[in-house]
């Protein structure tokens, strides 16, 4: 086995969640919907219906490049890539061929860079619901927004494009471009693999691509046994045969589908209903500039300037979300950010409260684990030394003077200390 | 009142006079579809009922009209009933007219005769043994035999100044992305163009005021602005008119020489004549073959045998050898010599036209080659449309707007068409022509002609 090397690239397809769909006005949020009742002639593929590019779309996809380091377009088309299939209404799939918006990027995953080859957008197709007697089609996902990211074949191990796909999902989720949600089918992986002597600079001369994976999990399993299966092929003196497998998630391995030895000639050619697009340089920085911060960037801000362990920064920016409520927390909780995260790393409190009620749980908890008893109830004896008066004023019935005596223990405490067990230790010393 | 003859603009004049009522127009032209539809074969579908208030225009069969069978005038789609209107369907509904009914054309408006039409071909009313032309053949005879008063139709390589210069009639291809191709069934997507056919000039521009503009549902439709058509017929207007030679290559002599005087009749008007160079149309002849032949392979493919009932056996010859002949020139290894040559080509045709209307305001020359053939005669050519549309093609490949009008006709009494062709969204220039001929020469008698064959 240490005779080879893999070469692994992927393709990934993310639905984007766009209001309406990539060339209509139907909604393109067709989760749990009565089927094909999310559907318009364009979306069908009626005689005479026309296609009308998405505008939030193309800027979504242009987003997912950016943030990428892809180069972005300045001039772009539709092209038609036809094949037949049921699920494809028109008998062409609206796609991009050889203009993407996005070209040339790449992202650093476990040290090493990742080329991204492109990222284009094009249309879903319908699915079709196979019954016992019947198949039936259901067009609610017909021109659904999807974007499509191929990388270049940079991997040499499952485990790194596990790692890869995770980053590229969490990068997605902070565009907000997409649930990329790999169980609702927002996001489709597809490996292909191949193997070539270790010290080969030419890649293989064939490839295998996996499909029907719905977990990163499966990508990382499917990868696996591809590259045990291919060497084992190998090492009889077989070349692998250029094919579509399908993964099995029950036994675990991939099973051939369709012998791809000849290329589909899916006779691409300009779509003539979409008029070429043009980006002015000027749009195309703006874009870049509008992106968020990623979560790498958020990670290196937070081991740097907020100091926190890298595993706990790791752990804070896998979310938007909680990396956002994080950030907020800490404009709140200057110079405790190792603390608040250590809080949150640690589920000591829910992160499912307000950023208000956080707070006050985490002061009324820090106090108690701050000061220790013994420098508590010096202070309190000091302060009893302190205040004659008041204790005399407490002794002889003012109880009220006792809150008086708590804050100023409580201010020498710098407020790190528990109110009620200060209230108890002074009413045990004035019985 | 007799309504023989009257045009669409003088109809809506007389109903807003209420000398006449929008019910009196629809059992005139009821009455005349019935008693001379059977002859011609038209229109495939009509509109038993009156629609209130409304008065009445045909449409192409490829024209997608709401609950209303649409067919192409093939029998894949031989039960099909749209969900939609198209845009053009849709404006002029919203202007005061309804769908007087449906009329033949060449199946999938592949061709130049309506032969192709698996409804059976259309008869021309000039003379029932030869072809209207087509492929909007059916539209340019209801119009000719004034079965209605105005008729939509699609150009995609001729298909509305062909029929109309063999039946006489006036036709206007606009300018690609000038009028919505939403809802016409797709032939070429590159160079589709709906427009309308009448008797009249100004039939055609109270159409186009309705029809012309940007639709949100077709993004190549321009934002350029509308102007008024209407209120441009009428300017006394002195043109520069080019003529380019090459046009008049291996046109019948008949057609040549109604050409010609249709021509000194406009320099005697106090127009400028000038000679002008064009590339010859044999070049946008190829360049439009491979192109349109590459989308129709395309357009066709979502009739699958899955939806619309009937399967890929019911294409007729004609539509299986465009389909093979795109699918090949899309191929793997025969793209860039056919698909992307032929793009190339496109572009310097543009910009001949483009040099062309420096100098000159329109360009005017025979229509067709010859005027209508006898019924049968297309068997004899494989190429059959484009050798009757190779001047018409030209302004199509370009997607700049023209126009056919009638100035004769031949010795057997079969009418000549001239093209009058403009710049890009110049439709203005075209009909303000095509009007000073119409008023000056009443289109050299042929639609009194015309009217006479059919009385009502």
């Amino acid at each position: 086995m240490d005779k080879y090397q893999p070469v692994i690239g992927l393709e990934i397809h993310v639905e984007l969640k766009t209001k309406s769909k990539m060339f209509c006005q139907c909604n393109a949020n067709y989760f749990g919907k009565e089927p094909n009742t999310q559907t318009c002639p364009v979306c069908l593929g009626l005689p005479g219906a026309l296609p009308v590019p998405n505008k939030k779309a193309v800027e979504y996809c242009q987003m997912i490049g950016a943030a990428l380091n892809c180069q972005l377009a300045t001039q772009s088309k539709f092209d038609r890539k036809h094949y037949f299939y049921p699920d494809l209404p028109k008998g062409y799939q609206i796609s991009q061929y050889d203009e993407p918006f996005c070209t040339k990027g790449q992202i650093e995953i476990s040290e090493k860079k990742i080329g991204i080859t492109r990222v284009h957008m094009e249309e879903d197709t319908g699915k079709l619901i196979h019954d016992v007697e019947e198949t039936l089609i259901d067009f609610n996902r017909s021109g659904v927004p999807l974007v499509e990211i191929v990388t270049e074949p940079d991997f040499d191990n499952a485990a790194d494009v596990k790692f890869f796909l995770e980053e590229l999902q969490v990068i997605i989720r902070y565009l907000g471009v997409s649930d990329a949600d790999m169980e609702k089918g927002s996001m489709r992986l597809e490996p292909n693999i191949s193997l070539k002597l270790k010290g080969e600079k030419n890649l293989p001369k064939y490839k295998v691509e996996v499909k029907n994976i719905n977990s990163f999990n499966f990508v990382k399993k499917a990868v696996e046994y591809e590259i045990i299966r291919q060497s084992q092929l190998l090492e009889k003196g077989k070349k692998p045969e250029q094919e579509t497998r399908g993964f099995n998630e029950n036994k675990g391995i991939t099973i051939s589908q369709r012998s791809k030895e000849y290329a589909h000639d899916y006779r691409y050619f300009p779509d003539p209903d979409i008029p070429p697009l043009e980006f002015a340089g000027e749009y195309l920085s703006k874009r870049k500039g509008k992106l968020p911060e990623l979560p790498t960037q958020k990670m290196a801000r937070y081991v740097k300037k907020l100091g926190l362990r890298q595993q706990d920064a790791f752990i804070l920016t896998r979310s938007k979300t909680l990396a956002d409520y994080f950030d907020d927390l800490c404009s709140r909780l200057r110079g405790k950010e190792q603390q608040v995260a250590n809080t949150i790393v640690n589920k000591k409190i829910q992160t499912n409260l307000t950023v208000e009620e956080f707070i006050k749980e985490f002061n009324s908890m820090t106090r108690i684990s701050t000061v220790t008893d013994e420098q508590m109830k010096k202070v309190v004896e000091e302060v009893i030394k302190k205040n004659a008066k008041a204790i005399k004023d407490y002794t002889s019935g003012k109880e009220n003077v006792l809150m008086f005596l708590v804050g100023q223990v409580m201010r020498e405490l710098k407020g790190q200390a528990d109110a009620k067990k200060i209230r108890e230790e002074l009413q045990r010393r004035l019985k | 009142m007799k309504l023989l003859g009257k045009s669409l603009t003088e109809l809506k004049t007389l109903v807003e006079k209420k000398e006449v009522s929008c019910e009196e127009i629809f059992e005139y032209f009821s009455k005349r579809v019935k008693k001379y539809n059977n002859g011609l074969n038209a229109f495939l579908t009509i509109q038993e009922n009156e629609v209130k208030n409304t008065l009445p225009v045909a449409f192409k069969d490829n024209f997608c009209t709401k609950d209303i069978l649409t067919t192409a005038s093939s029998k894949v789609l031989d039960k099909y009933i749209p969900p939609y209107n198209a845009t053009v369907v849709e404006r002029l509904l919203n202007t005061g007219y309804f769908v007087q009914g449906k009329t033949n054309m060449d199946a999938w408006a592949h061709g130049a005769s309506t032969e192709t039409s698996d409804y059976g071909n259309t008869k021309n009313p000039w003379d029932h043994a030869r072809y209207p032309g087509g492929s909007s053949g059916g539209s340019a005879a209801a119009v000719a035999a004034y079965l209605t008063p105005v008729a939509i139709g699609s150009d995609t390589g001729g298909s509305i100044r062909h029929p109309s210069s063999w039946c006489g009639v006036v036709g206007l291809k606009p300018t690609y992305g000038r009028v919505s191709r939403y809802g016409v069934i797709a032939m070429g997507s590159s160079l589709d163009c709906p427009g309308p056919m009448s008797l009249f000039v100004e039939d055609i521009a109270l159409i186009m005021q309705a029809i012309a503009g940007k639709d949100s549902y077709d993004a190549t439709t321009a934002s350029i602005k509308v102007p008024n058509y209407f209120k441009s017929l009428t300017q006394p207007r002195k043109l520069r008119i080019g003529v380019p030679e090459d046009y008049f290559e291996g046109v019948d002599e008949q057609i040549k020489k109604k050409v010609d005087r249709c021509i000194d009749r406009l320099k005697k008007m106090g127009h400028e004549i000038k000679k002008v160079k064009l590339l010859s149309p044999k070049y946008a002849i190829s360049v439009y073959t491979i192109l349109q032949r590459a989308e129709v392979s395309s357009n066709l493919a979502r009739y699958d045998g899955i939806r619309y009932g009937n399967d890929r056996t019911y294409f007729g010859e004609e539509a299986k050898r465009r389909i093979m002949l795109g699918t090949y020139v899309l191929s793997h290894g025969y793209y860039d010599a056919y698909y992307k040559n032929a793009q190339t080509v496109r572009t310097v045709i543009i910009e001949d036209f483009k040099r062309v209307f420096k100098d000159v305001d329109i360009v005017v020359g025979p229509n067709t080659p010859v005027t209508a053939l006898k019924i049968g005669e297309f068997a004899k050519y494989p190429f059959f449309g484009e050798l009757m549309d190779q001047l018409n093609e030209p302004a199509s490949v370009a997607g700049i707007p023209a126009l056919s009008v009638p100035v004769g006709l031949d010795k057997n009494n079969l009418p000549i068409g001239m093209q009058i062709i403009g710049n890009y969204f110049d439709e203005e220039t075209i009909l303000n022509a095509a009007y000073q001929i119409q008023k000056e020469t009443d289109y050299f008698g042929v639609t009194k002609k015309n009217l006479e064959k059919y009385p009502d």
